[in-house]
Order: C-alpha cells, then sequence, then structure tokens
C-alpha cells in the first residue's frame, strides 16, 4: 500500500501541475516541490519500516491483476536494492526542483511543463524499481523515457533536438531487443506468468539463456550506458537542463545497472558466468578511456557525462565479479553516484547560470570571487574522485576489494582508474576555481540560499555515508546475497585466512 | 629477546594482542580526531563572523590535544610493557559479508609517540601561524584547513586498520592539496597542490592494492588480523605486499621515484612546510613502514628494496639541496634527503626501527625550526626566497639566527645536539648490516652526512653571515614574540630530545611493545667509535667546504652562469620533472587529443552510421524534428503489439 500512495503523490501532483494554467508557475513550483517533498517523507517512512534480514524477497507488496490472459500483474515491492534506490530518486528530486526554480524554457513551452514533466519523471523512476512484475518493468522502462525526452529535447540546451532524438533512438534500440528477450522469457519458461519470483531459475537451456541474457543486457548497457554504447550519453548529459541532466545521469542510468542485478543474474545465471569475462573487460576499458575522455573535454557538462561513464565501468566490474563485496558496492556505488554526479551537475547548473557558458575555458579564479561557490564545487569534485571520508570511497573500495578477491589483474588495472580521476577533476577545478581571475568572473555573485539548499544536502548525506555506511550496507548486503545465491555465486574464501588458533590469541 | 608484546608481538609469539582500552583517558581519545574536525567545520563554514576568533580556536585546538596527549601517554607508560597496547572499539564502519572493518584506535607507543609529535610541534606551528598570517585575509580559512589536517593526521597514526590509516592518508593528502593551493590565484601554487595530490594517488593507488591483497589472502584489513596472520604467506606474496606498501609510503613521503612533488609543494604558506611538508606528513610513510614491520620482518627482499630507496634518496636530495638558492626549496629537499635516511633505518629490519624513529622524531623538532627560521626571515624581507638577496642578517635577528643556529647543529649532527645522535647511529647500523650492501648503504649515508654539512652551511652562511645583499628597501626585523617563542621552543627541542631519548635507551624500551626489540649488541663491522669519530671527520670537511665557498668569498647576486655539468643537472632537479613531462604527461595529452577525436568520429561515427543504413542518410538523423521522433515512437509501438500479438498466437495455440 505504501508504496502504492509512494507513486501516487508525485503522479498527482504532476497532474495538477499541468493542469495549472500557464500564468501560475509559481504555485506549480510550490506544488511541485511539495510533492516531491512529501514522496521523500514516505520514502523515510520505508526506509524505517523496512526489515533488512526479512526472509521474504520483497516488502511493501501490492499487486493486482493487470492482463489476465498473460498472466502479467500490476505487481510492486521493494528488496534492499531497489529501496535504496528509490530513496535516491525521493532525496534528488527535490534538490532537484529546487535547483531549477528559475528554469526557463528556450521556447514557447511553460516552465510549469517542466516541473510536471520532473514529477512524472518520478513516477516512473519509482515504477521501474518497484516492479516485480518483468512485463510491468518492461512497461516502466520504456515510459520514463517520454518524460526524459522532453525534458531533453523541450527544455534543453542549442543541439537539444540532435541529443534528444539520439537519446531516444539508442533507448528504443535498446527497448526492443528487450522486449524481444521479455516475450522469449515469457515463452521459454512456460510458467504463464511474468511475475519475476517464479521465473527465477526457470530458463535452463543453456543456449535459450545466452540469447535472453544478450536481450536484456544490451538495454541495459546502453542504459547504464558501459563503453560503447556510451556515446548518447555526453550528448544528452550536456544538452539537458541543469536539472533534467542530473536526474539522466544520477538515476535514470542506473536503471540499467539495476537491471544487471535483477535481471540478468538470477534469471540467466549460466550465461551471466558466461559473458562475465565480456563484461569485466568492457568495464575496465570503460574506466580508463571515459577517463582519459574526460580529461580532453572542454565542455563541462560533456566532461562531468564522461566521468559518469567511468564510474559505471566500476558498477559493471563490482556486479560481474560475483563477490558480496564487489556487488555491494556496486549498489552502494550507484547510490552515491547519484547523490556525488547529481551535486555535481547542480554545482556546474550554478557556475552555468553565472557565467552562460559550459566552457570550461570561460571561467578562471571563481573561488576568489564566490568561496561558497567554489568550496561546494570542490567537495562535489571530491566525492566523484572517490575521497576518503565521503561514502564514494566506501562503495569504490568495496567494488575494487570484491573484485580483487577473484580477479586480480582487472582489480589492478582498474586502480589505475583512481589516479585518472584525481586528474579530470583537479584539473577542471583548477581551471575553472583556481588561477588569476578573468574578467567576467569578477561580478559573479557567491552561491545562494536556494543553491546551498539544493546542493548542500546532497554533500552532507556523502559525508554522513562516508563515516556511517552502516545503515545502508545493511540494507544492500542480505538483498545482494540473495542475488548472489540465485546466481549460484559465493565468494572465494580467503587463501591463506587468520586461523582460529591464531584469532584465539588475539582475543 | 624477551618476550615482545603488542601488535607486533601478536605476530611473534600469539601473545596478548591489544587489550581494551580502559579509563576515561583512553576511551575518550576519539576526542583527538573530533575536537579538530569540529573545529575546522566551524572555522570553514563560520564565515566572515567568526574571522575575529578564528585563529585563537585553531590555535588552541592542537594545544589541548597536546595536554590531552600527554596524558594519554602518561596513561599508557604507567603500565607494563606488555599492558601498552590499547584498543578502542568506535563503531562498526565498513560490514559487508566477510568484509568486516570496524572503526576503531590503536593506542599504543608507536601512535601515542607520533601523536605526541603531531599535537606537539603542531601547536607551536600553529600558535607561530597567528603571526605569521597575521596580515592574510584567508587567515580563518588558513585555521580551518589547519585543524582539518591535524584531525586527519591523527587519525592515520591513531587507526586500528590499515583501512582507517588510509582514510587519513588520503585526509592529510587533502589537507596538504588545500594548502599548498592556499594561494590558488597564483597558478604555480595551484599547480603544485594538483601535482602534489596526483602524485600521491599513485602512491595510494599501491597502499589501496596492498591493502586488497591483505583482504584477499587473509580476510582482515585490521593490523592485528593481518599481523596475526602473515606469517602465512607466502614469499611472493609478502614481497609484493611490501612493494606496494613502499609505493605508498614513497608518494607520502616524497622518496625515489615520486620525489618530485615535495619541493614544489613550498609554494605553500611556511607554517605549512614546517608542519605539513617537513614534520609530520612527509614521514608518513616511515610510520606506515614501521606499523607494518611485522610484514618487513618476514621478507628480506621488501627490506632492501626500502634501504635502497632510502639511500637513493638521502644522496638525491642531498646533491640537489646544493644547487637551489631558494631557502625553502633547499629544506625542501633536506627533508627528501632525511626521510631517505628514515627510510635507510627502518628498511635495516629488525631492531633498526626504533633508530628511524628517533630521527624522525629529532628532524621534527630541527626541521619544522628552521622551516619557522625561514619563515621569519622570508617576512622580514619581503617574502624574498632568494639566498643571494639575504646576508648578514644575523645582526638585525639575533632570535632567528640563534635558533636556526641550533637546527642547523642538529641536521648536521654537531654532538651533542639531536641529529647527532640519530644520524650517528644509521650510518652504525648500516654498516652493521655487513657484507656489499653494508658497506654501500653505511657509504651512501656516511657520505650523505658530509654533502649535506657542506650545503646546510652554504644555506646557513648565505642567509646570516657575509655581506649584505639585500634588495633595495628590505629593512629587515626580528619577528614578533608570538613567532619567535615557537622556535625558541623547538631550538630546545633540536637541542636536547636526541639526548634525552637515546638516554639509556628509553625511547627503545618505550617502542620495543610497537616494532619489536632492539637489536644492542651484534658484531659491528666497523668499531662504533671509529665510525663516530669518521662520521665527525666527514662532517666537518662538509662544513669546511661550505665555509670556504660561500663564507670567505663574496656570493654573487646572480647565480653564476658557467658551472658544471652536475650543479646545472642539480639545478634541473636531476631531470626528474622534465623526464616525467617527456615520458608522462605530453603522451598523456596527446593520447587524450586522440582519443576525443575517435570517440566523436569512430566510436559516435559508427553508430550514427548504423542508424543512418535504417534512417537513410546521417544528415537526416540530426535534422529529425520532434515529428519524426513521434513516427519512430509510433512504429516502434506498433512493432510492440504486433510482437504482443505473436505472444497471444503462441500462448493460445
Amino acid at each position: 500500500m505504501i508504496i502504492l500512495i509512494m507513486g501516487l503523490i508525485p503522479l498527482i501532483g504532476s497532474i495538477v501541475v499541468g493542469a495549472l494554467p500557464a500564468s501560475r508557475t509559481l504555485l506549480a513550483k510550490q506544488i511541485t516541490l511539495g510533492a516531491s517533498i512529501a514522496t521523500l517523507g514516505v520514502a523515510i517512512g520505508m526506509g524505517v519500516a523496512f526489515e533488512a534480514n526479512s526472509t521474504d524477497r520483497f516488502q511493501f507488496t501490492a499487486s493486482t491483476e493487470w492482463i489476465r490472459s498473460f498472466g502479467a500483474s500490476f505487481a510492486l515491492g521493494v528488496d534492499g536494492i531497489a529501496l535504496v534506490l528509490i530513496a535516491l530518486v525521493a532525496v534528488l528530486v527535490p534538490a532537484v526542483v529546487i535547483a531549477s526554480w528559475h528554469e526557463q524554457a528556450p521556447g514557447r513551452r511553460s516552465p510549469k511543463v517542466f516541473f510536471a514533466l520532473l514529477l512524472l519523471l518520478e513516477v516512473m523512476l519509482i515504477g521501474v524499481f518497484a516492479a516485480t512484475d518483468v512485463l510491468l518493468f518492461y512497461v516502466f522502462f520504456e515510459a520514463m523515457l517520454v518524460p526524459m525526452y522532453f525534458l531533453i529535447g523541450s527544455f534543453g540546451g542549442p543541439r537539444r533536438q540532435y541529443a534528444a532524438v539520439k537519446f531516444f533512438l539508442y533507448s528504443l534500440l535498446g527497448g526492443l531487443l528487450m522486449l524481444a528477450a521479455v516475450i522469449g522469457l515469457y515463452v521459454s519458461a512456460g510458467k504463464g506468468t511474468f511475475a519475476f519470483e517464479p521465473l527465477i531459475g526457470a530458463v535452463t537451456d543453456p543456449g535459450t539463456q545466452k540469447l535472453l541474457f544478450l536481450g536484456f543486457f544490451i538495454a541495459f548497457a546502453i542504459k547504464a550506458p558501459l563503453v560503447p554504447f556510451h556515446t548518447w550519453l555526453p550528448d544528452a548529459g550536456a544538452e539537458a537542463p541543469i536539472g533534467g541532466a542530473a536526474l539522466l545521469v544520477g538515476v535514470l542510468d542506473k536503471v540499467g545497472t539495476f537491471g544487471f542485478i535483477r535481471y540478468c543474474l538470477p534469471l540467466f545465471p549460466d550465461a551471466s558466468r558466461y559473458f562475465a569475462p565480456m563484461v569485466l573487460v568492457l568495464s575496465v576499458v570503460g574506466i580508463l578511456y571515459a577517463a582519459l575522455l574526460a580529461m580532453g573535454q572542454q565542455d563541462m557538462k560533456r566532461l562531468v557525462a564522461y566521468t559518469s561513464i567511468a564510474h559505471f565501468g566500476f558498477i559493471g566490474l563490482g556486479i560481474f565479479a560475483f563477490t558480496t563485496q564487489g556487488m555491494s558496492g556496486a549498489v552502494f556505488y550507484m547510490v552515491n553516484h547519484g547523490l556525488s554526479t547529481g551535486a555535481l551537475f547542480l554545482v556546474v547548473g550554478v557556475l552555468i547560470a553565472r557565467g552562460g557558458s559550459r566552457m570550461v575555458a570561460d571561467y578562471g579564479g571563481v573561488a576568489k570571487v564566490a568561496p561558497m561557490l567554489g568550496g561546494v564545487f570542490l567537495l562535489a569534485g571530491l566525492s566523484s574522485l572517490a575521497l576518503p571520508g565521503m561514502s564514494t570511497f566506501i562503495s569504490e573500495f568495496l567494488v575494487l576489494v570484491g573484485t580483487f578477491t577473484r580477479h586480480k589483474a582487472y582489480a589492478a588495472v582498474a586502480t589505475v582508474g583512481i589516479v585518472f580521476a584525481a586528474l579530470y577533476i583537479l584539473l577542471l577545478v583548477q581551471r575553472t576555481m583556481q588561477g588569476p581571475v578573468i574578467e567576467k568572473v569578477k561580478a559573479f555573485k557567491d552561491l545562494t540560499g536556494r543553491e546551498a539548499w539544493a546542493v548542500a544536502p546532497l554533500l552532507a548525506l556523502v559525508i554522513f555515508l562516508g563515516i556511517y555506511p552502516k545503515p545502508v550496507l545493511d540494507v544492500i548486503t542480505p538483498a545482494v546475497q540473495r542475488t548472489m545465491q540465485d546466481a549460484h555465486q559465493s565468494d572465494p574464501a580467503p587463501t591463506v585466512g587468520v586461523t582460529a588458533e591464531q584469532k584465539a590469541g588475539n582475543r | 629477546m624477551s618476550g615482545p608484546t603488542g601488535v607486533a608481538g601478536a605476530l611473534a609469539e600469539g601473545a596478548a594482542a591489544p587489550v581494551a582500552a580502559s579509563g576515561a583517558i583512553q576511551s575518550g581519545a576519539w576526542l583527538l580526531i573530533a575536537l579538530p574536525l569540529l573545529s575546522a567545520a566551524v572555522l570553514l563554514l563560520g564565515g566572515r563572523r567568526a574571522d575575529r576568533w578564528g585563529h585563537l580556536l585553531g590555535a588552541a585546538v592542537p594545544v589541548v590535544l597536546f595536554v590531552y596527549t600527554v596524558l594519554l601517554f602518561a596513561s599508557l607508560h604507567g603500565l607494563d610493557g606488555g599492558q601498552r597496547s590499547r584498543d578502542l572499539h568506535m563503531f562498526s564502519w565498513i560490514p559487508v559479508g566477510g568484509f568486516q572493518v570496524d572503526a576503531g584506535l590503536l593506542l599504543d607507543p608507536l601512535s601515542v609517540t607520533f601523536a605526541l609529535l603531531i599535537t606537539g610541534v603542531g601547536g607551536l606551528i600553529h600558535i607561530y601561524a597567528i603571526g605569521y598570517m597575521a596580515q592574510d585575509a584567508g587567515r580563518r580559512r588558513f585555521f580551518g584547513y589547519f585543524n582539518l589536517f591535524i584531525a586527519a593526521m591523527l587519525l592515520l597514526v591513531l587507526g586500528n586498520s590499515f583501512l582507517s590509516l588510509y582514510v587519513g592518508w588520503e585526509g592529510v593528502g587533502l589537507a596538504s592539496y588545500l594548502l599548498i593551493a592556499f594561494w590558488f590565484d597564483r597558478p604555480a601554487a595551484a599547480t603544485a597542490a594538483k601535482k602534489a595530490f596526483v602524485v600521491n594517488r599513485v602512491g595510494d593507488a599501491g597502499l589501496s592494492l596492498a591493502i586488497m591483497i591483505m583482504f584477499a589472502t587473509l580476510g582482515r584489513v585490521d593490523y592485528v588480523g593481518v599481523f596475526s596472520g602473515a606469517g602465512g604467506l607466502s614469499q611472493g606474496t609478502l614481497l609484493a605486499l611490501t612493494l606496494l606498501l613502499l609505493l605508498g609510503a614513497c608518494g607520502k613521503s616524497g622518496q625515489f621515484p615520486l620525489q618530485t612533488w615535495l619541493p614544489d609543494a613550498m609554494e605553500g604558506p611556511t607554517p605549512v612546510s614546517a608542519l605539513i611538508h617537513a614534520a609530520t606528513m612527509v614521514t608518513a610513510g616511515v610510520y606506515l613502514i614501521a606499523r607494518s614491520s611485522p610484514i618487513f620482518n618476514l621478507s628480506e627482499d621488501g627490506r632492501t628494496a626500502v634501504a635502497v630507496v632510502g639511500a637513493i634518496t638521502l644522496l638525491l636530495g642531498c646533491v640537489i639541496g646544493c644547487a637551489y638558492d631558494d631557502i625553502k626549496k633547499v629544506l625542501a629537499y633536506s627533508t627528501v634527503s632525511q626521510i631517505g635516511y628514515m627510510f635507510l633505518a627502518v628498511g635495516l629490519g629488525p631492531g633498526v626501527y626504533a633508530i628511524g624513529i628517533l630521527h624522525l622524531l629529532a628532524h621534527g623538532f630541527f626541521k619544522a625550526g628552521m622551516f619557522l627560521g625561514a619563515g621569519s626571515v622570508m617576512h622580514a624581507m619581503d617574502d624574498e626566497v632568494n639566498m643571494r638577496r639575504f646576508g648578514g642578517l644575523w645582526r638585525v635577528m639575533p632570535v632567528t639566527w640563534a635558533t636556526f643556529g641550533v637546527g642547523y647543529l642538529a641536521i648536521i649532527g654537531c654532538p651533542p645536539f639531536s641529529g647527532f645522535f640519530s644520524k650517528d647511529k644509521i650510518i652504525e647500523a648500516a654498516y652493521d648490516k655487513g657484507g656489499t650492501s653494508g658497506a654501500i648503504l653505511g657509504t651512501c649515508a656516511l657520505l650523505g652526512a658530509g654533502i649535506t654539512a657542506f650545503y646546510m652551511t652554504r644555506l646557513f652562511v648565505m642567509t646570516f653571515h657575509g655581506k649584505r645583499r639585500w634588495a633595495d628597501g628590505a629593512h629587515p626585523h626580528e619577528s614578533p614574540p608570538v613567532m619567535t617563542a615557537p622556535m625558541v621552543l623547538l631550538a630546545v627541542g633540536s637541542a636536547a630530545a636526541g639526548g634525552l631519548m637515546v638516554l639509556g635507551g628509553s625511547l627503545q624500551h618505550w617502542l620495543t611493545p610497537a616494532v619489536g626489540e632492539s637489536i644492542e649488541v651484534g658484531a659491528h663491522t666497523i668499531s662504533p667509535v671509529v665510525l663516530t669519530l669518521l662520521t665527525l671527520l666527514v662532517v666537518i670537511g662538509g662544513v669546511a667546504g661550505g665555509f670556504v665557498a660561500f663564507g670567505l668569498r663574496p656570493v654573487p647576486v646572480t647565480a653564476p652562469v658557467a658551472v658544471s655539468p652536475v650543479t646545472t643537472a642539480a639545478r634541473h632537479d636531476l631531470y626528474f620533472n622534465a623526464i616525467n613531462e617527456s615520458v608522462l604527461m605530453r603522451p598523456g595529452q596527446w593520447l587524450t587529443r586522440m582519443l576525443v577525436f575517435l570517440d566523436a568520429r569512430g566510436v559516435d561515427g559508427v553508430v550514427n552510421g548504423m542508424a543512418a543504413l535504417f534512417g537513410g542518410g546521417s544528415g537526416r538523423l540530426r535534422r529529425l524534428q520532434t515529428g519524426f521522433v513521434r513516427s519512430y515512437a509510433l512504429s516502434m509501438l506498433g512493432g510492440a503489439v504486433v510482437l504482443l500479438a505473436a505472444l497471444l498466437a503462441v500462448r493460445f495455440t
């Protein structure tokens, strides 16, 4: 029930905002903010009520018959992984609403449409993570494209049409493959249902598993995106309005990596194992390749987009290393990356709002003129390079250490990524924030209260979870362990170990 | 060897590992990290309101922490040797399946000794900075970063696992970055800060891989767990571990081949150079190796690598130190060189760790003192750093001269100043290693002592003696008491600390539970007395050389151009920066540019091309308007309907 309420709040909000007359912009914003905060409140309530060690796979379930003849139902529910991602959505949307308060459409559209679309996107994102029916998941997976498409295409930068079309085509191609795989799954499982749980382990034929795996995998790899399916993201991230970019890269892309864990691994365990080396290679290549590309970007939004592709490489690595640490780290990485990159996009947006340009070269010495902006920019950057003390470090280290226990070489190469991350972030900081104050920057205002309220909670959360990640990890880990069981995987034991005798001597 | 206990002992005899912390003083040790962190937050977020009192709060914090640490020291010192390792469990930090890391502190002689150095010398330098930064509009921010550093550094030494060490490790790296870039509108400062962080990250990558190996092999990353299981590791694993730990240590401590960032770090305000880039942070590598002594004890090759790195660096540092005219850069290379001595010592293995720590503590006093002296000189000379523009300052700055002089005597190893005890013992221990390697390492150390005496004499004479070569309009004056008082106290430490710590082997006994028993009398290769006399002779030679070259002859205001190839090379940092630039930076920039091009034309081009195959012309893709997308969407929806129909057919047939 609570999950339905959670989806209904932004849905009703979206409809109300959409129905308002175009002149009532302020009211539209207030309703949007209110609805998103109410949704956050529900998410907090769910977090408190959630029982991490419950034997049920899903909690807060709600189900009703949907398409009877297919055995498809409108079934919702969350496990620990879905819960933390839904919580991420609920945290990011209010921040984006606050940050986008003065959002203006470049064309004729009314700002209220922007906010209605934001809330609609929130509904779709909650649905895609909460769906426990494969067909329903597919529907949300496709439907969330629509609000995002219009956010980019109507409210984006100069090349918004090109970026929006590219985003749409890539996603549709992936979606089509997935639809085929969903149907194939239904047919070959022969259970007469789309419900997730009965389908686990239902497809046993190795060849079929591989084909179906690829259908899901390519759709998710485009969405995540992994190299070489990534080229739509820098365009979409650069042209989207800042709030849209934060949600696109912060959450929408996570649906891909979420899909790996929820669908690819439990439904096709043998195929997952078969294709794992390929995915690991793509991930490691992505970490280094995208990091090098990030260093070479002149456009700040494209730069952040490329850093995210490198981060997605870490997530892919953690998932397909098949260890509890790697996978828990990957899930935690998704949350942290959403907070961190969300914050980074919003801060970059503040800078762009001041300077009217996305180009790094148009800035210099900003921290001297606007110290708070400089400080927040640096903090967001440090969270992106996974500084210890911040939650991003915990997740990155868990991914690396989890990968290392099984695949030493991949982990060692991926570790080079932490040096690259320092370079691309600190180069950006140096070029924009430090050095002599250039003429244009001299008149810059420091962070306003509204801007601070949008970003500070995200960064505070990143720091808090860096010091005390246990509450989130305790929610994630049982769900990850269950996924490991579904995928017939177990952690490698320490090769030497500390013997009981030695332990006894120390206690 | 009588039963070593504590963390190191846990390996040797399975003896009692740390006992739970007891008493209010020990249980409250987390305040050592929380207080400076809180104060940093207050200073950085406090806004202009805090400008009036911010520096006072900032300086008071390390002083209070020092008092606390003294109490902590007393509470441990009152216990038996075996009881002096205390574990303070705080909370479960990262619990994921088999990976269980708790946040906790290890209070033992090694960590508390470091905490004394950090808070003691740190407190003095904080007080000094009140005066030094008085004219700077960013003084509150400065103290915020300084307190942040203290918190991170204390976490580094007090944490009870390699992972908490790593957090402190990168935390001090952040503080160092922020403080090098304190005057970030200067491009040189911004570049130096970035370089420091990135080079450090190279080392950090090594350290994090080492931690991964520990978890993969032993399933633990806390000190107790790792050390108690280390005996079961293969020689290959141990070597990999020691080399990766060494890589981490080289990054943080500015050791070969990662030394290039440290001289550039002198772009930061001078108190930063004194505290972070001389007395404390850069010695963290030595701490890491001493802390990991149970691992290094098991790998002869790993120890040799440490000693060799130390020997190379100590010579490299002092050779370059002879060539620079910038007083801070000379001191920086001197730091590189002195830390080389410490690495050499801890690389010599069981029994010599304590001597490395002894030199570290002595260095903490005398180098911090000399940096503060250099800051005092710069303060007086309008931020001039070129020693060719100094000269004859001893008359106008008697306190600075005298305190710097004590530091100078300490670093060259003049008895009975502190450097004498520590450096002499390192040279002795190197020779005592025996064999060819011992002879080579010992001779490097001996030679280094001579060159150190030479370049420090050069620095001292050029700055304080000889003719006044001041720039026009310079009116040097002695610094205010808030600056000179810390200098005096550090000078007292530089003079007396060495002797006090050696007296009756007090420091070695104190450190035994943490780093193992010191080997007192082995077979000496060369009689200690002879070696001491030989060392003194070499040092006197170096001093005489420096005095003849720079004290008796006039010093030209512009550096001579016609110099030997060695001097030219030394002036260019022995070309390490040039090598980095041509081997790493330029190819890296080309690679990046090439990839950016490829990604746009290649990967994206292929995809656009494929889209063109279906859509009929890539130009059309760019021109596509919303209407086209709607029709695409419709066609996809149509496809979906067809597929669903097919599904229905399957179901009902």
